[in-house]
């Protein structure tokens, strides 16, 4: 096990209690804004000491409070990309990216050039922090984390204060990152588009408690957790390879594991991309009959898993269409469709709502 | 206009007890000020106000207090004389210890305030990627407070060439041991047809004063620029 935890936490009246492993990978800690995200991440570091507990990485215990073991800070090899960049003023992007000192073994394979080749700033190198732009100094931040060797790197909403388009810009770096050291990872983030891209595993946290953990594709499925992961935007996870390209309509057709077909639009993939899509379960629509002349390109033959009443009318339910899929209608439809458990169905989905992660 | 070797042993006397009032200050400034910037111990107001004090008080009382402590047969005093050999009565040393006493205050407090505008996030990163406190200290926090320092050593400089107060009472006013300018100054004021010396002294000082702010600005300018300047030329 790469990472146990087990540790409580009482500030002012706010009590944070967490319990879990990760193994190797990308592993998100996702909740509101509140739920003791960052307190948690603090305290794996040894910036907050906890009340009581058990933390242990790659073997080694950081804190335990039974054999009185605290190791400080600068001995815990946990690299720590914050919310804002925190890079030296005084020195340039090559002294910031160098400055860390980790546990120096001759085959790491986070190498200087490596980093600096994936994160696309070889040409910043001997600029100062001050005249770079904002998502050029994260970039900086996360290879200057990599580069200290950590053990574990732990991410705190790294792309927060970023606008839109740098984040866009960014994330497909961190999955570079990510397919390229494989270090393990714990990615702090309330944003489930980032999450539902990123992780492997899933930790919902809110209010300070661990409301659940598990693979991410399982966790977005479950209906009972859909106020925890994303509520209004929830939605399913959904792993398939690019089939064929239509270049004419712009159109890829993709292949999930167990056969479903899909069709969105975009740019030339080769064939076997694998591509991670995210369908919300708000734009997926359902019909008892098979739908003909739609413009809905996506139709999927299947049967209603579950289904449980969600917020303000709306009913939240699970499909099997080949694979699980999560759906949001109102539940004035709901009672008129009929649908219960095992009803038949269609469910249909604009090839336009589909965001590709 | 020339300068006479009288004066200039003026000069160079007071040069030289002002650079051994900064350069014996400024270690001790640096610890007490980052002591007072960072730590919370029983008694830092005490030790906070102990500081100050020279500030607030006449320097003939602060003279006093030395002549008192520092005098060969005072507490502190007698101790140097009998384990090694210093006296601080009457010569330069005694002038460097008044002066510091004096200027002590104003180079902790530049520093100080210079420590606690240090953004200790950055030294929390610091920490996180492996670096010791005290290398975070030597790497991050003491290179974003060289302006401060600079300051500190202006301010304390400054003080030191002009003071007055403790010094007269502390160690008199002596030729060529412990007359810097002011004390020449004042020691010309009392001669009668002195005008024109005092005029060189006077025009001396203020020569004095524009070469150490202009190197000082000239310092700290520099300072800024390596330390989060845009270098986007």
């Amino acid at each position: 096990m790469m990472l146990e935890i087990r540790l409580k936490k009482t500030v002012g009246r706010f009590h944070l209690n967490a319990t879990f492993s990760a193994e190797h990978g990308l592993t998100a800690v996702f909740g509101p804004s509140g739920a003791g995200k960052t307190l948690l991440a603090k305290t794996l570091a040894g910036l907050v000491t906890p009340d009581e507990g058990h933390i242990e990485i790659g073997g080694r215990t950081l804190y335990n409070t039974a054999k009185n073991i605290n190791i400080p800070v600068h001995q815990r090899h946990i690299g720590f990309v914050f919310q804002e960049h925190r890079l030296f003023p005084h020195y340039s992007v090559r002294g910031n990216l160098t400055y860390g000192r980790g546990p120096q073994r001759s085959s790491n394979p986070i190498t200087f050039d490596k980093v600096v080749e994936i994160l696309g700033i070889g040409s910043l190198l001997e600029r100062k922090p001050a005249s770079l732009s904002g998502g050029e100094r994260q970039r900086v931040a996360i290879g200057r984390a990599l580069l200290s060797h950590p053990k574990i790197l732990i991410m705190d909403e790294p792309l927060s204060s970023l606008d839109e388009g740098r984040k866009a810009e960014i994330l497909p770096l961190i999955e570079a990152l990510k397919s390229e050291f494989d270090l393990p990872t714990l990615y702090i983030s309330h944003s489930i588009e980032e999450i539902t891209r990123l992780a492997d595993t899933i930790l919902l946290l809110d209010n300070g408690e661990m409301k659940a953990a598990g693979p991410t594709g399982d966790i977005l499925s479950r209906l009972d957790l859909i106020p925890y992961a994303g509520g209004y935007d929830a939605g399913t996870l959904i792993e398939a390879k690019v089939t064929s390209y239509e270049p004419g309509h712009h159109m890829l057709t993709l292949e999930t594991e167990s056969g479903g077909k899909l069709l969105i639009t975009g740019g030339a993939k080769e064939i076997g991309t694998p591509v991670r899509l995210r369908i919300r379960a708000r734009d997926v629509a359902l019909s008892k009959s098979e739908p003909k002349s739609l413009s809905i390109l996506n139709r999927f033959k299947g049967r209603v898993v579950d289904h449980c009443s969600g917020a303000e009318g709306m009913e939240e339910l699970l499909l099997d269409v080949g694979f699980p899929l999560t759906a949001r209608i109102t539940r004035k439809s709901f009672e008129e469709m009929k649908l219960s458990k095992d009803t038949p169905i269609w469910a249909l989905v604009k090839a336009v709502t589909i965001s590709r992660s | 206009m020339t300068v006479s070797p009288a004066e200039l042993d003026v000069i160079l006397l007071s040069l030289k007890v002002a650079l051994w009032c900064v350069g014996l200050s400024l270690l001790p400034a640096l610890l007490i000020a980052w002591v007072l910037a960072r730590r919370e111990f029983y008694g830092k107001t005490v030790l906070n106000v102990l500081i100050h004090l020279p500030i607030v008080l006449p320097p003939v009382v602060v003279g006093y207090f030395l002549l008192v402590l520092l005098g060969n047969r005072g507490p502190v005093g007698g101790w140097l004389l009998e384990n090694f050999g210093i006296s601080l009565i009457f010569n330069w040393k005694g002038v460097v210890a008044a002066t510091a006493v004096m200027s002590f205050p104003f180079i902790t407090r530049a520093i100080r305030q210079a420590i606690e505008a240090v953004d200790r996030n950055l030294e929390v990163a610091a920490l996180t990627l492996g670096r010791s406190p005290v290398m975070v200290f030597l790497t991050i926090t003491l290179p974003l407070i060289i302006p401060g320092i600079l300051a500190g050593i202006t301010l304390g400089f400054a003080r030191a060439l002009g003071e007055f107060g403790a010094t007269i009472t502390f160690v008199a006013n002596i030729p060529g041991e412990t007359q810097t300018l002011p004390l020449a100054i004042y020691s010309l004021l009392q001669t009668p047809d002195a005008d024109t010396a005092v005029w060189r002294l006077v025009i001396i000082s203020v020569v004095l004063a524009f070469v150490a702010i202009a190197l000082s600005e000239w310092l700290t300018r520099r300072s800024v620029q390596q330390l989060g300047g845009r270098d986007d030329a």
